[in-house]
């Protein structure tokens, strides 16, 4: 059961903010800020704007550390607070974190590296093992909530918000927490990272026109646009939720996994292991192709992933996939990688509560091999019992998690 | 010349501790008094070598306690430069 969220992205901080923007398509792309974009490839980005560390740790700490630690407490935190729970006493012995992030505090390890190279390893700060470490998003959020349960981290690159949730969810369903927060986040744009996935050749070189960037499944797609953010679910167990008369979002009903085991960085050619993850996540959770309603698709606005996406889509709902609505939220806020499945997580979640679907926006020039209903441009009205979300990663790591409304 | 070295290494522990300016007299202890754990002691004379261009050895470290040890210890390293 699902019974808090909340979410640090490029179209705003906290679920009241970004929400009804989604719906309304607006876009969050432009020139990057946070660094001198001009010597890169890529000189576009969804950063987020309105966030401040300050607002949620205490002053030394909001100073130093990495903004992926910051944004997981920050989405930590609106969970709990959503909730309207804190756990305390022997109560937080039960309740644990699973927060993933595909690449941990890169800015921290560049900022760092550059003051070895040019003052000596002696300058190195002693915060930057604890700083750069993915699982930190884990232990941060534990320390800041006094959260004694399991905690755990999941690194699958694009796929690791998904992974959190999934396995956060058995945790909770074989009774070893009561609650889990689970979740993701990445703060990507720096300097090496923005190089890195430049060189990999993965992101749209769209510079001179980055509000139509990211245009997932549309014929002129040519790669995605990295983004900040972070999302954070609070899975709790029914009976406890119950009990304290608790608010609940949805359940999480399906969890499929695979591996592609092809490329380090391609999909699978024929879209089997993407098929697979959903096929499981299916079969877990019994449904059958004609009871999704809504998929939110991975959709990256890469050439192969939204072509092979579509084809798993298909072989995994056979006919049903032409009577599904499918959307690509990254279209509007590009792709925050790790934190990527948890924030679609949880717009699964909004969108099945407002019986609403936010759209693909930039969906201009159909391509023959996107042939489903992707929700073009405009949000629209449509009751939502089952939905499904999508995430792939590099590595070849394949989720689908399967949610149903209350 | 002390004072002046006083009022750089307040200066510096209120920066990197983030602490209140009465808080930071010579006789407070900066784990003890100023809420500093083992990392922050160490990046925080990591400040002070680079606010006074100085190099502080590991085995010294241990000599800087408290706001007063290490405006002593400055005034020290500082002292030796001149001669």
């Amino acid at each position: 059961m699902i019974t808090g969220i909340g979410a640090v992205t490029p179209l705003g901080t906290g679920v009241d903010k970004f929400w009804p923007r989604m719906l309304a398509g607006e876009n969050a792309v432009g020139r990057i800020t946070l660094i001198d974009p001009s010597p890169y490839t890529t000189q576009i980005a969804a950063e987020v704007k309105d966030f401040a560390a300050e607002d949620w740790l205490d002053k030394k700490e909001a100073r130093r550390v990495d903004r992926f630690i910051a944004f997981a407490v920050a989405g930590a935190t609106m969970a709990l607070q959503d909730a309207g729970w804190k756990p305390e006493g022997e109560e937080a012995e039960e309740v644990g974190v699973l927060m993933g992030s595909g690449i941990g505090g890169l800015t921290f390890l560049g900022e760092q590296h550059r003051r070895m190279i040019e003052q000596g390893p002696d300058r190195v700060s002693p915060f930057l093992v604890p700083y750069m470490i993915p699982d930190m998003a884990s232990g941060y959020v534990s320390i800041v909530h006094k959260l004694k349960g399991p905690n755990n981290c999941v690194v699958t690159a694009c796929a690791t918000g998904a992974n959190a949730i999934g396995d956060a969810y058995h945790i909770v369903k074989r009774g070893d927490a009561v609650a889990m927060l689970a979740g993701g986040s990445e703060t990507p744009v720096n300097e090496i990272s923005v190089a890195a996935f430049s060189a990999a050749r993965a992101m749209s070189t769209r510079n001179d026109d980055p509000l139509h960037a990211s245009r997932p499944f549309d014929l002129d797609r040519d790669g995605f646009v990295v983004a900040e953010g972070c999302g954070a679910l609070l899975l709790e167990d029914y009976d406890h939720a119950v009990k304290r008369g608790a608010k609940m979002y949805g359940e999480i009903i399906g969890y499929g996994m695979s591996g592609d085991a092809f490329h380090i960085t391609q999909p699978d050619p024929t879209g089997d292991g993407a098929f697979r993850a959903m096929r499981m996540a299916m079969r877990n959770a019994g449904l059958k192709p004609e009871d999704v309603d809504y998929i939110n698709a991975h959709g990256t606005s890469t050439p192969y992933n939204d072509r092979l996406e579509t084809l798993a889509m298909k072989r995994a709902l056979g006919d049903a996939a032409y009577k599904t609505k499918v959307s690509s939220t990254k279209s509007m806020i590009g792709h925050t990688l790790g934190a990527a499945g948890a924030i679609e997580a949880l717009i699964c979640l909004l969108s099945m509560r407002d019986s609403k679907i936010a759209p693909t926006i930039n969906y201009e020039k159909p391509d023959p091999d996107c042939d489903l209903d992707y929700v073009p441009n405009k949000a629209q009205d449509h009751k939502i019992d089952v939905a499904l979300s999508n995430s792939f990663g590099f590595g070849g790591h394949n989720v689908c998690l399967a949610f149903r409304k209350i | 010349m002390a004072s002046d070295i006083l009022e750089r290494v307040k200066k510096v522990t209120i920066e990197e501790l983030q602490v209140k300016e009465e808080e930071v007299v010579e006789s407070a202890s900066f784990i003890e008094d100023l809420g500093a754990d083992s990392l922050d002691v160490v990046e925080l004379v990591m400040a002070f070598e680079d606010e006074f261009g100085i190099d502080i050895p590991d085995d010294e470290v241990g000599e800087i306690k408290t706001v007063g040890n290490a405006v002593d210890y400055i005034g020290k390293k500082l002292g030796e430069g001149q001669k």
